[in-house]
């Protein structure tokens, strides 16, 4: 039998939610276990091992020490996979990059001398992709642990993952849901990417877009939605700031 | 004696973010022994700036996978202080489930994926499976219950939806909540097998001891999670929650991108046992139960314990769910409407108990409902000089052991603390000291 890929997890500045989805596997990782050997994973284990084909990591890039880790794990990875929204697309954490970091820094750590102290050398946040390639993207705040496991199945199958390129209010109006927009709601839902099977408004809160922005041409298909509510793609995309903060291109995947 | 050796560990594992362990030691004496806290800074205030107070918690619960419910009610109850808003009583029993399901969730993730593995002699949960099989399972079973649960009240566990200013954009069905309450019905016995497995192995927690100040919420009328005044072993109850920089007083430290905190002594220590060390009398019998298996009563001053104290608040919430539930079905569900509030400007602050102890959110917002100022402490920052503290004391104490060994009891001091390093690390307001 070949060899199962050996997987090694590792996380920047975030909240590690997206990992812990992987721990909420609960006994399906044992599933994902009889098709990669995980050697690596900080959070629930101490074993460590440098040799690795598949990385999978979390987070975003806040400093020089943070950039030069990973690409140390770049060049020891055959395959990088970023995980979740601050990987894939910096999520929450750019939207301090609408601030310069002195001044962010300043308000945190007020006058403290931090000069020459590499721990607070911070630059505006990058996404994974900013600092080296990547080969594939997990998206969600958090993940979804389904589309984690059909992702990294694919993989290590050697298949290409498929990732959805078609709007939540696809999968929204698969649930049946009533339109956050019909009920007196600002949904990003139209332009962003599906693949959450649409779970904020299927608990009735409006989408906030944490999986990244669709090209103008996918949004077609919710183009009666945009026009009842004289919206344009541009309107909407106007108002996506927590997640998507100074991004200029709709989508990383093109 | 006389010996020199080093115990460098880089981003201690099985500890949510990254941590340092620094000791070398010449001619048997302490060079240098440092606790690094090197996890990025992520700057949480700078992204409230200018928020509107809806956006509030949704961005704040992503400081923290593992406690974002307890960020997401801290943040509701400083918006809902500053907006004047009165919640419901359903609403309150609600959230009141969401913390137990955050706490069961978190202590027994700690206890069985985190702790255990040194207890047992491995390095992670997954040699466990083969070895003890049955734990693993009944683990297994306990973690996705309290994340179901979790599911079920939040919509999800990590970055919950259904939580909204002024109540619940959606409720459990009754039905949903018997089957909720059947499942924690058979919990209790599984509860009982775990603590009596941690029993078996509990020779293996290091009989360390520090005295030091316990400070968590505490309450007239039960054992303080969701709403109390803040309380200290040292020195009582101290009733001006908005006044709580009183007693958590910050400051920073060139080696740490979190910052450090204390009170009446040097450091001070949060989370389940500073919470069993105050309110130990109002836990559930069966939850004292478990406390007087291993032993455990106030004040108790070894950090090890905590683990401890875990479980038997695991125990507890179960019993509280429980007749939360039960208070629920009685009244029946109200499919209510979140209360909209009337937007003016003023500060509001939010004092919650999370799995590792209390936070508070401080919000001020303008007349139009925007946040000018936000201040978040969190558990862990709390902890980190108590933990160093503790460093000083153990080292000495277990210096004729083998480097490998020190280095393990280090580690293993770490993770009782259950430290949440991605939280810890973002601040405002510095003193200095």
């Amino acid at each position: 039998m070949k060899q199962k890929p050996r997987v090694a997890v590792f996380d920047f500045a975030d909240c590690e939610g997206c990992e812990l989805e992987i721990a909420d596997l609960e006994e399906e990782i044992l599933d994902l276990i009889s098709l990669v050997d995980i050697v690596s994973f900080r959070e629930v284990m101490k074993e460590h091992s440098d040799t690795y084909d598949i990385a999978i990591v979390e987070g975003s890039i806040m400093r020089p020490m943070d950039e030069q880790r990973l690409r140390g794990i770049r060049s020891r990875a055959k395959i990088l996979i970023a995980l979740g929204a601050c990987a894939t697309m910096g999520g929450v954490n750019k939207i301090r990059n609408q601030w310069m970091p002195d001044e962010v820094k300043k308000d945190v750590y007020g006058d403290a001398n931090l000069k020459g102290n590499e721990l607070f050398d911070v630059f505006q946040t990058k996404a994974i992709n900013e600092v080296v390639p990547v080969d594939y993207y997990i998206y969600g705040c958090p993940i979804d642990r389904d589309e984690f496991k059909s992702v990294i199945t694919a993989i290590a199958l050697g298949k290409k993952p498929e990732i959805p390129r078609y709007p939540v209010c696809v999968e929204c109006k698969k649930n049946e849901n009533i339109c956050q927009f019909e009920l007196g709601a600002f949904c990003l839902g139209p332009i962003t990417r599906a693949g959450c099977k649409a779970i904020c408004p299927t608990h009735n809160s409006p989408c906030e877009g944490c999986r990244g922005l669709i090209k103008k041409q996918e949004a077609d298909c919710v183009k009666a939605v945009l026009e009842r509510y004289k919206l344009s793609y541009e309107d909407i995309r106007r108002r996506c700031t927590m997640y998507n903060y100074g991004r200029k291109e709709c989508s990383y995947d093109e | 004696m006389s010996k020199d050796f080093s115990v460098h560990v880089e981003h201690v594992t099985r500890v949510e973010g990254h941590g340092n362990i620094i000791l070398d030691v010449k001619n048997g004496r302490i060079e240098k022994l440092q606790w690094n806290v090197v996890e990025a800074p992520r700057f949480f205030e700078a992204m409230l700036r200018g928020q509107h107070y809806n956006e509030l918690r949704p961005i704040t619960s992503r400081i923290c996978g593992i406690c974002s419910i307890g960020h997401s009610l801290a943040s509701l109850k400083a918006t809902e202080d500053a907006l004047g808003v009165k919640i419901t009583k359903q609403t309150e029993m609600l959230r009141r489930l969401a913390i137990h399901a955050e706490n069961m969730q978190s202590h027994i993730l700690h206890i069985g994926y985190l702790v255990a593995p040194d207890l047992f002699g491995v390095g992670s949960v997954f040699p466990m499976v083969g070895t003890h099989t049955e734990a693993v399972l009944k683990i297994v079973k306990l973690h996705r219950l309290a994340n179901e649960m979790s599911d079920l009240i939040c919509g999800r566990t990590i970055h919950p939806i259904r939580m909204v200013v002024g109540g619940f954009s959606m409720h459990p069905t009754e039905k949903q909540l018997v089957q909720l309450k059947n499942r924690l019905l058979e919990a209790q016995e599984l509860t009982k097998e775990i603590a009596s497995l941690v029993q078996s192995v509990g020779d293996k927690l290091p009989a360390f001891t520090r005295e030091t100040e316990y400070i968590g919420l505490t309450s007239d009328s039960e054992y303080a999670l969701y709403d109390g005044k803040i309380a200290s072993t040292d020195t009582g109850v101290h009733p001006a929650y908005r006044d709580y920089k009183e007693i958590m007083e910050e400051y920073f430290v060139p080696h740490s991108t979190a910052k450090y905190a204390k009170h009446a002594r040097e450091s001070y220590m949060v989370g389940a046992l500073a919470r069993f060390n105050l309110n130990s009398k109002q836990l559930h019998p069966d939850a004292q139960d478990v406390a007087h298996m291993f032993g455990l009563k106030p004040i108790n001053y070894n950090p090890f314990m905590n683990t401890i104290a875990q479980l038997v608040e695991f125990t507890h919430s179960i019993q509280d769910s429980l007749s939360l539930i039960d208070s629920l079905l009685d009244q029946g569900i109200k499919q209510e409407k979140p209360i909209r509030p009337a937007v003016k400007a003023g500060r509001g602050v939010g004092l919650v108990e999370v799995p590792r102890g209390i936070l508070v959110h401080d919000y001020t917002l303008n007349s139009k409902g925007y946040c000018t100022k936000a201040n978040c402490i969190i558990p862990t920052n709390q902890n980190h000089a108590n933990i160093q503290l503790d460093m000083e004391k153990l080292v000495p104490e277990i210096m004729n052991k083998s480097p490998k060994e020190i280095e393990l009891t280090l580690e293993m001091l770490v993770r009782a603390y259950d430290p949440c390093i991605s939280c810890s690390t973002h601040y405002l307001d510095v003193i200095f000291v």
